[in-house]
Protein backbone atom coordinates (compact mmCIF):
# COMPACT_ATOMS: atom_id res chain seq x y z
CA UNK A 1 0.00 0.00 0.00
CA UNK A 2 1.80 3.17 -1.19
CA UNK A 3 1.72 6.41 0.79
CA UNK A 4 0.07 9.20 -1.17
CA UNK A 5 0.94 11.68 1.57
CA UNK A 6 4.14 11.17 3.52
CA UNK A 7 5.16 13.79 6.06
CA UNK A 8 8.02 13.49 8.53
CA UNK A 9 8.90 16.12 11.13
CA UNK A 10 7.13 18.63 8.92
CA UNK A 11 7.47 22.22 10.14
CA UNK A 12 5.64 25.03 8.35
CA UNK A 13 5.81 28.66 9.39
CA UNK A 14 3.09 31.24 8.84
CA UNK A 15 5.14 34.39 9.27
CA UNK A 16 7.20 33.38 12.30
CA UNK A 17 4.49 31.22 13.83
CA UNK A 18 5.01 27.46 13.52
CA UNK A 19 1.58 26.43 12.25
CA UNK A 20 2.95 22.91 11.84
CA UNK A 21 5.53 22.02 14.46
CA UNK A 22 6.77 18.57 13.45
CA UNK A 23 4.01 16.55 11.84
CA UNK A 24 4.45 12.86 11.01
CA UNK A 25 1.69 11.52 8.80
CA UNK A 26 1.11 8.85 6.16
CA UNK A 27 -2.06 8.66 4.10
CA UNK A 28 -2.51 5.76 1.71
CA UNK A 29 -4.15 5.43 -1.68
CA UNK A 30 -7.92 5.15 -1.54
CA UNK A 31 -8.03 6.25 2.10
CA UNK A 32 -10.35 8.85 3.63
CA UNK A 33 -8.57 10.55 6.51
CA UNK A 34 -10.31 12.92 8.91
CA UNK A 35 -8.27 15.70 10.50
CA UNK A 36 -9.73 16.66 13.86
CA UNK A 37 -8.65 19.49 16.09
CA UNK A 38 -9.54 22.87 17.54
CA UNK A 39 -9.42 26.14 15.62
CA UNK A 40 -5.84 27.17 14.91
CA UNK A 41 -4.54 23.62 15.35
CA UNK A 42 -2.86 23.57 11.95
CA UNK A 43 -5.43 21.62 9.90
CA UNK A 44 -5.73 24.22 7.13
CA UNK A 45 -1.94 24.63 7.01
CA UNK A 46 -1.53 20.87 6.70
CA UNK A 47 -3.93 20.85 3.74
CA UNK A 48 -2.05 23.79 2.21
CA UNK A 49 1.26 21.94 2.55
CA UNK A 50 -0.21 18.85 0.85
CA UNK A 51 -1.53 21.07 -1.97
CA UNK A 52 1.94 22.50 -2.54
CA UNK A 53 0.80 25.98 -1.60
CA UNK A 54 2.73 26.29 1.66
CA UNK A 55 6.38 25.37 1.86
CA UNK A 56 8.05 23.49 4.69
CA UNK A 57 10.77 25.12 6.75
CA UNK A 58 12.18 21.74 7.74
CA UNK A 59 11.15 18.13 7.45
CA UNK A 60 10.06 15.84 4.63
CA UNK A 61 6.96 16.04 2.47
CA UNK A 62 6.28 13.65 -0.39
CA UNK A 63 2.81 13.93 -1.95
CA UNK A 64 1.71 11.79 -4.91
CA UNK A 65 5.32 10.79 -5.32
CA UNK A 66 6.55 14.38 -5.61
CA UNK A 67 9.10 15.70 -3.14
CA UNK A 68 7.57 19.02 -2.11
CA UNK A 69 10.78 20.24 -0.51
CA UNK A 70 12.29 20.27 -4.02
CA UNK A 71 9.34 21.30 -6.16
CA UNK A 72 6.00 22.30 -4.64
CA UNK A 73 4.44 23.16 -8.01
CA UNK A 74 4.70 19.64 -9.40
CA UNK A 75 1.80 18.35 -7.35
CA UNK A 76 -0.66 21.20 -7.74
CA UNK A 77 -2.51 20.11 -10.85
CA UNK A 78 -3.04 16.65 -9.37
CA UNK A 79 -4.74 17.80 -6.17
CA UNK A 80 -8.11 19.40 -5.56
CA UNK A 81 -8.46 21.85 -2.69
CA UNK A 82 -11.75 23.00 -1.22
CA UNK A 83 -10.93 25.79 1.19
CA UNK A 84 -12.78 28.38 3.24
CA UNK A 85 -12.71 30.71 0.23
CA UNK A 86 -14.93 29.99 -2.73
CA UNK A 87 -12.14 30.17 -5.36
CA UNK A 88 -14.78 31.68 -7.67
CA UNK A 89 -15.05 35.01 -9.50
CA UNK A 90 -18.05 36.68 -7.91
CA UNK A 91 -19.05 38.68 -11.00
CA UNK A 92 -18.94 35.73 -13.38
CA UNK A 93 -21.84 33.35 -13.73
CA UNK A 94 -21.78 29.77 -12.48
CA UNK A 95 -21.03 28.31 -15.93
CA UNK A 96 -18.50 31.01 -16.78
CA UNK A 97 -16.61 30.12 -13.60
CA UNK A 98 -16.79 26.40 -14.30
CA UNK A 99 -15.73 26.88 -17.92
CA UNK A 100 -12.72 28.95 -16.85
CA UNK A 101 -11.54 26.70 -14.03
CA UNK A 102 -12.06 23.48 -15.98
CA UNK A 103 -10.09 24.82 -18.95
CA UNK A 104 -7.41 26.21 -16.63
CA UNK A 105 -6.95 22.71 -15.24
CA UNK A 106 -6.80 21.17 -18.73
CA UNK A 107 -10.24 19.60 -18.28
CA UNK A 108 -13.06 20.16 -20.74
CA UNK A 109 -16.11 22.38 -20.52
CA UNK A 110 -18.18 19.19 -20.55
CA UNK A 111 -16.33 18.05 -17.40
CA UNK A 112 -17.41 21.28 -15.73
CA UNK A 113 -21.07 20.85 -16.69
CA UNK A 114 -21.02 17.22 -15.56
CA UNK A 115 -19.57 18.31 -12.21
CA UNK A 116 -22.34 20.87 -11.76
CA UNK A 117 -24.92 18.16 -12.46
CA UNK A 118 -23.20 15.82 -10.04
CA UNK A 119 -23.31 18.46 -7.31
CA UNK A 120 -27.00 19.02 -7.92
CA UNK A 121 -26.64 22.64 -9.03
CA UNK A 122 -29.95 23.48 -10.69
CA UNK A 123 -29.65 24.58 -14.32
CA UNK A 124 -31.72 27.71 -13.56
CA UNK A 125 -28.72 28.94 -11.53
CA UNK A 126 -26.19 28.44 -14.34
CA UNK A 127 -26.38 31.97 -15.74
CA UNK A 128 -26.54 33.75 -12.38
CA UNK A 129 -23.47 35.61 -11.10
CA UNK A 130 -21.87 33.76 -8.22
CA UNK A 131 -22.34 36.72 -5.85
CA UNK A 132 -26.09 36.27 -6.08
CA UNK A 133 -26.00 32.63 -4.91
CA UNK A 134 -26.62 31.47 -1.36
CA UNK A 135 -23.65 30.23 0.68
CA UNK A 136 -24.71 26.62 0.17
CA UNK A 137 -25.11 27.03 -3.57
CA UNK A 138 -21.69 28.69 -3.79
CA UNK A 139 -20.21 25.79 -1.85
CA UNK A 140 -21.68 23.33 -4.32
CA UNK A 141 -20.27 25.31 -7.26
CA UNK A 142 -16.84 25.43 -5.58
CA UNK A 143 -17.02 21.68 -5.07
CA UNK A 144 -17.95 21.23 -8.73
CA UNK A 145 -14.98 23.37 -9.80
CA UNK A 146 -12.77 21.13 -7.71
CA UNK A 147 -14.01 17.74 -8.90
CA UNK A 148 -13.99 18.68 -12.59
CA UNK A 149 -10.19 18.64 -12.30
CA UNK A 150 -10.41 14.89 -11.49
CA UNK A 151 -7.89 15.23 -8.65
CA UNK A 152 -5.96 12.26 -7.35
CA UNK A 153 -5.84 13.78 -3.87
CA UNK A 154 -8.84 15.60 -2.42
CA UNK A 155 -8.02 18.17 0.25
CA UNK A 156 -11.20 19.42 1.87
CA UNK A 157 -11.41 22.06 4.58
CA UNK A 158 -14.78 21.86 6.30
CA UNK A 159 -16.50 20.38 3.25
CA UNK A 160 -19.92 20.29 4.95
CA UNK A 161 -19.89 23.96 5.94
CA UNK A 162 -22.84 25.94 4.63
CA UNK A 163 -24.57 22.92 3.09
CA UNK A 164 -28.05 21.64 3.85
CA UNK A 165 -28.66 18.05 4.90
CA UNK A 166 -28.99 16.78 1.33
CA UNK A 167 -25.81 18.60 0.37
CA UNK A 168 -23.92 17.06 3.27
CA UNK A 169 -25.08 13.59 2.29
CA UNK A 170 -24.00 14.34 -1.26
CA UNK A 171 -20.53 15.39 -0.12
CA UNK A 172 -20.18 12.22 1.97
CA UNK A 173 -21.20 10.18 -1.05
CA UNK A 174 -18.69 11.97 -3.28
CA UNK A 175 -15.86 11.35 -0.83
CA UNK A 176 -16.72 7.66 -0.64
CA UNK A 177 -16.98 7.40 -4.43
CA UNK A 178 -13.63 9.16 -4.84
CA UNK A 179 -11.94 6.75 -2.46
CA UNK A 180 -13.55 3.76 -4.16
CA UNK A 181 -12.27 4.94 -7.52
CA UNK A 182 -8.71 5.20 -6.17
CA UNK A 183 -8.45 8.83 -5.14
CA UNK A 184 -7.34 9.75 -1.64
CA UNK A 185 -9.28 12.12 0.59
CA UNK A 186 -7.89 14.22 3.41
CA UNK A 187 -10.47 16.41 5.10
CA UNK A 188 -10.77 18.63 8.14
CA UNK A 189 -14.05 18.87 9.95
CA UNK A 190 -15.59 19.89 13.23
CA UNK A 191 -18.74 17.88 12.52
CA UNK A 192 -17.35 14.75 14.05
CA UNK A 193 -20.49 12.60 14.08
CA UNK A 194 -20.90 12.88 10.34
CA UNK A 195 -17.18 13.01 9.53
CA UNK A 196 -16.22 9.94 11.56
CA UNK A 197 -18.93 7.99 9.79
CA UNK A 198 -17.43 8.61 6.35
CA UNK A 199 -13.73 8.56 7.33
CA UNK A 200 -11.64 5.40 7.30
CA UNK A 201 -9.29 6.81 9.89
CA UNK A 202 -8.87 10.01 11.85
CA UNK A 203 -6.04 11.93 13.44
CA UNK A 204 -6.18 14.70 15.99
CA UNK A 205 -3.96 17.69 15.42
CA UNK A 206 -3.35 20.39 18.00
CA UNK A 207 -0.65 22.99 18.38
CA UNK A 208 0.77 22.00 15.02
CA UNK A 209 1.47 18.36 15.92
CA UNK A 210 -0.44 15.09 15.57
CA UNK A 211 -1.63 14.13 19.03
CA UNK A 212 -3.30 10.79 18.43
CA UNK A 213 -4.60 8.58 15.71
CA UNK A 214 -7.72 6.48 15.54
CA UNK A 215 -6.87 3.32 13.63
CA UNK A 216 -9.12 2.14 10.83
CA UNK A 217 -11.94 -0.19 11.77
CA UNK A 218 -11.79 -3.83 10.70
CA UNK A 219 -14.38 -3.05 8.06
CA UNK A 220 -12.35 -0.14 6.72
CA UNK A 221 -9.14 -2.13 6.77
CA UNK A 222 -10.83 -4.74 4.61
CA UNK A 223 -11.93 -2.00 2.17
CA UNK A 224 -8.41 -0.63 1.93
CA UNK B 1 3.70 22.79 -15.42
CA UNK B 2 1.52 24.21 -18.13
CA UNK B 3 -1.67 23.10 -19.81
CA UNK B 4 -1.83 21.65 -23.33
CA UNK B 5 -2.50 25.11 -24.80
CA UNK B 6 0.85 26.25 -23.37
CA UNK B 7 1.68 29.82 -22.48
CA UNK B 8 -0.36 31.22 -25.36
CA UNK B 9 -3.40 29.09 -24.51
CA UNK B 10 -3.22 30.18 -20.86
CA UNK B 11 -2.83 33.82 -21.91
CA UNK B 12 -5.90 33.69 -24.14
CA UNK B 13 -7.93 31.98 -21.42
CA UNK B 14 -7.00 34.61 -18.82
CA UNK B 15 -7.49 37.51 -21.24
CA UNK B 16 -10.94 36.24 -22.21
CA UNK B 17 -11.87 35.83 -18.55
CA UNK B 18 -10.67 39.34 -17.64
CA UNK B 19 -12.60 40.90 -20.53
CA UNK B 20 -15.68 38.92 -19.53
CA UNK B 21 -15.31 40.20 -15.96
CA UNK B 22 -15.12 43.75 -17.29
CA UNK B 23 -18.21 43.18 -19.42
CA UNK B 24 -20.10 41.91 -16.38
CA UNK B 25 -18.92 44.47 -13.81
CA UNK B 26 -18.64 47.45 -16.20
CA UNK B 27 -16.06 49.16 -13.99
CA UNK B 28 -14.24 50.56 -17.01
CA UNK B 29 -17.31 52.16 -18.54
CA UNK B 30 -18.99 53.04 -15.26
CA UNK B 31 -16.05 54.39 -13.28
CA UNK B 32 -12.72 54.64 -15.11
CA UNK B 33 -14.03 56.31 -18.25
CA UNK B 34 -16.04 59.01 -16.40
CA UNK B 35 -12.97 59.63 -14.23
CA UNK B 36 -10.74 60.04 -17.29
CA UNK B 37 -13.17 62.43 -19.00
CA UNK B 38 -13.47 64.40 -15.77
CA UNK B 39 -9.68 64.78 -15.61
CA UNK B 40 -9.63 66.03 -19.23
CA UNK B 41 -12.36 68.52 -18.36
CA UNK B 42 -10.52 69.75 -15.28
CA UNK B 43 -7.37 70.30 -17.33
CA UNK B 44 -9.48 72.28 -19.81
CA UNK B 45 -10.87 74.43 -16.99
CA UNK B 46 -7.45 74.93 -15.41
CA UNK B 47 -5.65 75.78 -18.68
CA UNK B 48 -7.92 78.12 -20.59
CA UNK B 49 -8.20 76.90 -24.23
CA UNK B 50 -8.08 80.51 -25.48
CA UNK B 51 -4.55 81.00 -24.15
CA UNK B 52 -3.06 78.26 -26.35
CA UNK B 53 -1.37 76.54 -23.42
CA UNK B 54 -3.88 73.70 -23.55
CA UNK B 55 -3.13 73.00 -27.18
CA UNK B 56 0.61 72.87 -26.50
CA UNK B 57 0.16 70.62 -23.48
CA UNK B 58 -2.43 68.30 -25.03
CA UNK B 59 -0.16 65.24 -25.57
CA UNK B 60 1.17 65.39 -22.00
CA UNK B 61 -2.27 65.91 -20.49
CA UNK B 62 -3.63 63.03 -22.57
CA UNK B 63 -0.96 60.58 -21.36
CA UNK B 64 -1.14 61.73 -17.74
CA UNK B 65 -4.87 61.05 -17.90
CA UNK B 66 -4.21 57.63 -19.41
CA UNK B 67 -1.69 56.83 -16.65
CA UNK B 68 -4.09 57.79 -13.85
CA UNK B 69 -6.84 55.76 -15.50
CA UNK B 70 -4.46 52.82 -15.95
CA UNK B 71 -3.73 52.79 -12.22
CA UNK B 72 -7.46 52.51 -11.49
CA UNK B 73 -7.87 49.74 -14.06
CA UNK B 74 -4.90 47.83 -12.67
CA UNK B 75 -6.12 48.10 -9.11
CA UNK B 76 -9.48 46.69 -10.10
CA UNK B 77 -7.93 43.90 -12.19
CA UNK B 78 -5.70 42.64 -9.39
CA UNK B 79 -8.16 43.25 -6.56
CA UNK B 80 -10.38 40.65 -8.25
CA UNK B 81 -7.55 38.13 -8.18
CA UNK B 82 -6.92 38.77 -4.49
CA UNK B 83 -10.54 38.03 -3.50
CA UNK B 84 -11.98 34.67 -2.48
CA UNK B 85 -8.72 32.76 -2.70
CA UNK B 86 -8.45 33.27 -6.45
CA UNK B 87 -4.65 33.65 -6.32
CA UNK B 88 -4.41 30.27 -4.60
CA UNK B 89 -6.74 28.77 -7.18
CA UNK B 90 -4.61 30.19 -9.99
CA UNK B 91 -1.51 28.66 -8.43
CA UNK B 92 -3.29 25.31 -8.11
CA UNK B 93 -4.62 25.43 -11.65
CA UNK B 94 -1.29 24.53 -13.17
CA UNK B 95 -1.48 27.40 -15.63
CA UNK B 96 1.84 28.90 -16.62
CA UNK B 97 2.57 32.09 -14.62
CA UNK B 98 3.90 33.69 -17.81
CA UNK B 99 0.60 32.80 -19.50
CA UNK B 100 -1.40 34.36 -16.67
CA UNK B 101 0.79 37.48 -16.86
CA UNK B 102 0.48 37.83 -20.63
CA UNK B 103 -3.27 37.22 -20.42
CA UNK B 104 -3.68 40.02 -17.92
CA UNK B 105 -1.47 42.30 -20.00
CA UNK B 106 -3.55 41.53 -23.10
CA UNK B 107 -6.84 42.31 -21.36
CA UNK B 108 -5.43 45.49 -19.78
CA UNK B 109 -4.06 46.63 -23.15
CA UNK B 110 -7.43 46.12 -24.88
CA UNK B 111 -9.30 47.95 -22.10
CA UNK B 112 -6.84 50.85 -22.09
CA UNK B 113 -6.80 51.15 -25.90
CA UNK B 114 -10.59 51.42 -25.90
CA UNK B 115 -10.36 54.06 -23.20
CA UNK B 116 -7.74 55.95 -25.19
CA UNK B 117 -9.93 55.87 -28.29
CA UNK B 118 -12.68 57.63 -26.35
CA UNK B 119 -10.17 60.05 -24.82
CA UNK B 120 -8.84 60.95 -28.29
CA UNK B 121 -12.36 61.98 -29.22
CA UNK B 122 -12.59 63.90 -25.96
CA UNK B 123 -9.35 65.72 -26.69
CA UNK B 124 -10.53 66.55 -30.21
CA UNK B 125 -13.74 68.08 -28.88
CA UNK B 126 -12.54 69.69 -25.66
CA UNK B 127 -9.06 70.84 -26.71
CA UNK B 128 -9.78 71.44 -30.41
CA UNK B 129 -6.92 69.15 -31.42
CA UNK B 130 -6.24 68.26 -35.07
CA UNK B 131 -4.82 64.81 -35.65
CA UNK B 132 -2.03 64.32 -38.18
CA UNK B 133 -0.01 61.16 -38.70
CA UNK B 134 -2.70 58.69 -37.66
CA UNK B 135 -0.51 55.56 -38.19
CA UNK B 136 2.17 57.03 -35.92
CA UNK B 137 -0.41 57.98 -33.33
CA UNK B 138 -1.83 54.46 -33.39
CA UNK B 139 1.63 52.88 -33.11
CA UNK B 140 2.53 55.12 -30.18
CA UNK B 141 -0.75 54.38 -28.43
CA UNK B 142 -0.34 50.61 -28.89
CA UNK B 143 3.31 50.46 -27.79
CA UNK B 144 2.92 52.87 -24.88
CA UNK B 145 -0.16 50.96 -23.69
CA UNK B 146 1.73 47.66 -23.90
CA UNK B 147 4.48 49.20 -21.77
CA UNK B 148 1.98 50.55 -19.23
CA UNK B 149 0.13 47.22 -19.04
CA UNK B 150 3.38 45.22 -18.96
CA UNK B 151 4.87 47.15 -16.04
CA UNK B 152 1.48 47.62 -14.40
CA UNK B 153 0.70 43.92 -14.30
CA UNK B 154 3.95 43.22 -12.44
CA UNK B 155 3.32 45.91 -9.86
CA UNK B 156 -0.38 45.04 -9.68
CA UNK B 157 0.55 41.49 -8.69
CA UNK B 158 3.11 42.78 -6.22
CA UNK B 159 0.65 45.17 -4.57
CA UNK B 160 -2.32 42.76 -4.67
CA UNK B 161 -1.32 41.05 -1.43
CA UNK B 162 -0.74 44.30 0.46
CA UNK B 163 -3.35 46.01 2.57
CA UNK B 164 -2.19 49.43 1.40
CA UNK B 165 -2.31 48.53 -2.30
CA UNK B 166 -4.53 51.48 -3.28
CA UNK B 167 -1.86 53.99 -2.27
CA UNK B 168 1.21 51.86 -2.88
CA UNK B 169 0.49 50.91 -6.50
CA UNK B 170 0.66 54.47 -7.91
CA UNK B 171 3.75 55.22 -5.79
CA UNK B 172 5.54 52.20 -7.22
CA UNK B 173 4.24 52.35 -10.75
CA UNK B 174 4.21 55.98 -11.81
CA UNK B 175 7.98 56.59 -11.44
CA UNK B 176 8.66 53.43 -13.45
CA UNK B 177 6.37 54.66 -16.22
CA UNK B 178 7.94 58.11 -16.44
CA UNK B 179 10.07 57.08 -19.48
CA UNK B 180 6.93 55.79 -21.23
CA UNK B 181 5.12 59.03 -20.43
CA UNK B 182 7.97 61.11 -21.85
CA UNK B 183 8.38 59.06 -25.04
CA UNK B 184 4.62 58.82 -25.66
CA UNK B 185 4.18 62.55 -25.09
CA UNK B 186 7.03 63.49 -27.45
CA UNK B 187 5.84 61.04 -30.08
CA UNK B 188 2.31 62.43 -29.88
CA UNK B 189 3.59 66.01 -30.09
CA UNK B 190 5.24 65.09 -33.35
CA UNK B 191 2.23 63.28 -34.73
CA UNK B 192 -0.09 66.14 -33.82
CA UNK B 193 1.96 69.12 -34.83
CA UNK B 194 4.77 68.32 -37.23
CA UNK B 195 6.16 65.96 -39.84
CA UNK B 196 4.79 62.57 -38.91
CA UNK B 197 7.83 60.55 -39.98
CA UNK B 198 10.11 62.16 -37.40
CA UNK B 199 8.05 60.66 -34.60
CA UNK B 200 8.95 57.06 -35.41
CA UNK B 201 12.11 57.01 -33.26
CA UNK B 202 9.86 57.72 -30.26
CA UNK B 203 7.65 54.82 -31.29
CA UNK B 204 10.74 52.60 -31.54
CA UNK B 205 11.80 53.67 -28.05
CA UNK B 206 8.34 52.82 -26.72
CA UNK B 207 8.65 49.42 -28.42
CA UNK B 208 11.90 48.80 -26.57
CA UNK B 209 10.34 49.81 -23.24
CA UNK B 210 7.40 47.49 -23.92
CA UNK B 211 9.68 44.60 -24.85
CA UNK B 212 11.80 45.06 -21.73
CA UNK B 213 8.78 45.29 -19.42
CA UNK B 214 7.05 42.30 -21.01
CA UNK B 215 10.17 40.13 -20.92
CA UNK B 216 10.95 41.00 -17.30
CA UNK B 217 7.29 40.60 -16.35
CA UNK B 218 7.08 37.13 -17.87
CA UNK B 219 9.96 35.98 -15.70
CA UNK B 220 9.06 37.93 -12.55
CA UNK B 221 5.42 36.90 -12.43
CA UNK B 222 6.14 33.38 -11.16
CA UNK B 223 7.85 34.50 -7.91
CA UNK B 224 5.25 37.25 -7.52
CA UNK B 225 2.42 34.73 -7.85
CA UNK B 226 4.15 32.38 -5.40
CA UNK B 227 4.59 35.12 -2.80
CA UNK B 228 1.11 36.55 -3.21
Amino acid sequence: MSAIVHLRSAVALIGRFPALAGVDLDVHAGEILLLRGPNGAGKTTLLGVCAGLIGLSTGEAVVLGEDLTKNRRAVRRRVGLLGHDSFLYQDLSVVENLDFWSRAAAATVADGRAALDRLGVASRLFELPVHSLSAGQRRRVSFAAMICRRPELWLLDEPHAGLDSAGRDLVDGLMSEAATSGATVLFASHELDRAEHVAHRSVTISGGVILDETPPSTETRAEL
Amino acid sequence: MSQPGGVLGDALLVARKDLLLERRAKIGIGQVLPFAILVLLLFAFALDPDRGILKLATPGLFWVTVLFSAVLTLQRSFALEAEDGILEALRLSGMSPAGIYLGKVTALTIELLLLEAVLVLGVAVLYDTKFLGIPLLFAIALLATLGIAGAGAVYGALAARLRSRETLLPLLLLPLLAPVLIAATRGCEVSLEREAMSGWPWAALLGIFALVYLTLGSFLFRPLLEDA
